[in-house]
């Protein structure tokens, strides 16, 4: 009896093995420009407790797909990036301000997309860049605020996140924002929609494996805005979300609702130490 | 109308006599192919580059027409020996009249 069970458990291990080599990111190594180092795989921050080393999702795309990204004149997501950068310049609203007359250039603002989402003191809350950017608009430059994931705000986030392509992930997760995170992460392992998924399911449990014809990554949202082959168009985290949780048959949270900031703080720890690389290019 | 096109074009500045080099060009544009209906059920009417050219010192080297399956921003790679310094000069066609062109300098020795 005892014997059948061992046999058995072997099958088992030697299915689970074919599963894990088929499971590997590809060892491609992503320059950009030949000049940015972006770094695509490193060990997993102490707090992603059942990952044991993080890779970036272009990891898992193809060499095709992955070519987009080394080269800014190849990657679509720069023209978002262009267009932000017009309206960097352009003053808006009743104060008669752009965003260069308080900030400068946007590479000053090098740096800002590896902290993002962190705590607003001012607020009492965790904000991300686009509540930053919209309260800019709407109480200094007295402008219209952007939706949260339109096309103009997506690229003003795209245009912020390009300046600091190469750094380190590094959200904080402690002090005032743990309480955010561990909402965050309760809503990570949350079991949502007719299919009963949660994100844990495919992006920590299954990642690796096919969803159909796709190549399940690890959910890491450094790329973001990711310039995705399939629509067209620059993608903001939360608009991500949302499709995620609308394919597990769910009702979904609003982008830019307390549930997808603490969701996107928690998932953005979880990259702590991946290169910031928006505006990526997935498919 | 389509708004927001620009013409984007990657051409190295110097290149080596015989040597051959890459040129990228990219023009962003929706390409709304005319197949699709809104959300009324009318039809978008069909808004797309339907031609570019490129050419070098006024001689055109390179003449394409364009079709409503090629999707958003166009994006055309090509190669090239080029015999002189001289001038490469790109040109897309809007279906809606419009004409987009841009020039690269290029200096060979």
């Amino acid at each position: 009896m005892k014997i059948t069970k061992m046999a058995i458990g072997s099958v088992a291990a030697l299915v689970g093995m074919t599963g894990l080599s088929f499971a590997d990111p590809d060892e491609d190594s992503l320059t950009i420009n030949g000049d940015i180092s972006i770094v695509t795989e490193t060990a997993a921050p102490a707090h992603a407790e059942n990952l044991s080393t993080i890779y970036s999702g272009w990891r898992f795309r193809s060499d095709e797909t992955q070519a987009f990204q080394m080269d800014d004149f190849d990657n679509p997501g720069m023209i978002g990036v262009e267009n932000a950068t017009v309206d960097w310049e352009t003053v808006d609203g009743s104060a008669g301000k752009s965003c260069s007359s308080c900030h400068g250039t946007p590479e000053d603002m090098a740096g800002l997309r590896a902290e993002y989402p962190k705590w607003n003191e001012e607020k009492s809350q965790v904000t991300t860049l686009e509540m930053e950017v919209n309260n800019c608009r709407e109480n200094r430059m007295g402008a219209e605020k952007w939706k949260y994931t339109g096309g103009k705000m997506t690229d003003m986030i795209a245009l912020i996140s390009s300046v600091s392509r190469g750094m380190p992930v590094n959200v904080a997760i402690d002090g005032p924002a743990k309480e955010t995170w561990e909402q965050g992460k309760q809503l990570y392992y949350t079991r949502f929609g007719q299919l009963e998924l949660s994100c844990a399911n495919c992006h920590e449990d299954s990642y690796g494996m096919m969803i159909r014809a796709d190549h399940l990554s690890q959910g890491q949202i450094n790329g973001f805005p990711t310039y995705r082959l399939k629509n067209t168009k620059l993608n903001s985290v939360h608009a991500r979300f949302k499709g995620c949780v609308r394919d597990t048959r769910a009702e979904t949270f609003k982008p830019g609702s307390p549930e997808f900031v603490a969701l996107q703080l928690y998932v953005a720890s979880r990259g702590n130490g991946l290169s910031v690389e928006g505006p990526s290019v997935r498919n | 109308m389509a708004s927001g096109v620009k013409p984007r074009v990657k051409v190295p500045k110097k290149a080596s006599v015989g040597e051959t080099i890459t040129i990228k060009t990219l023009i962003s544009h929706k390409m709304e192919s005319g197949q699709r209906k809104d959300d009324d059920g009318n039809i978008i009417p069909r808004s797309i580059i339907n031609r570019f050219t490129a050419d070098f010192n006024g001689q055109n080297v390179v003449d394409v027409t364009l079709e409503p399956a090629i999707s958003t921003n166009p994006y055309f790679q090509f190669e090239a020996v080029v015999p002189e310094s001289g001038e490469f000069k790109f040109t897309w066609y809007d279906d809606d009249g419009s004409v987009y062109d841009t020039s690269k300098k290029i200096t060979v020795g």
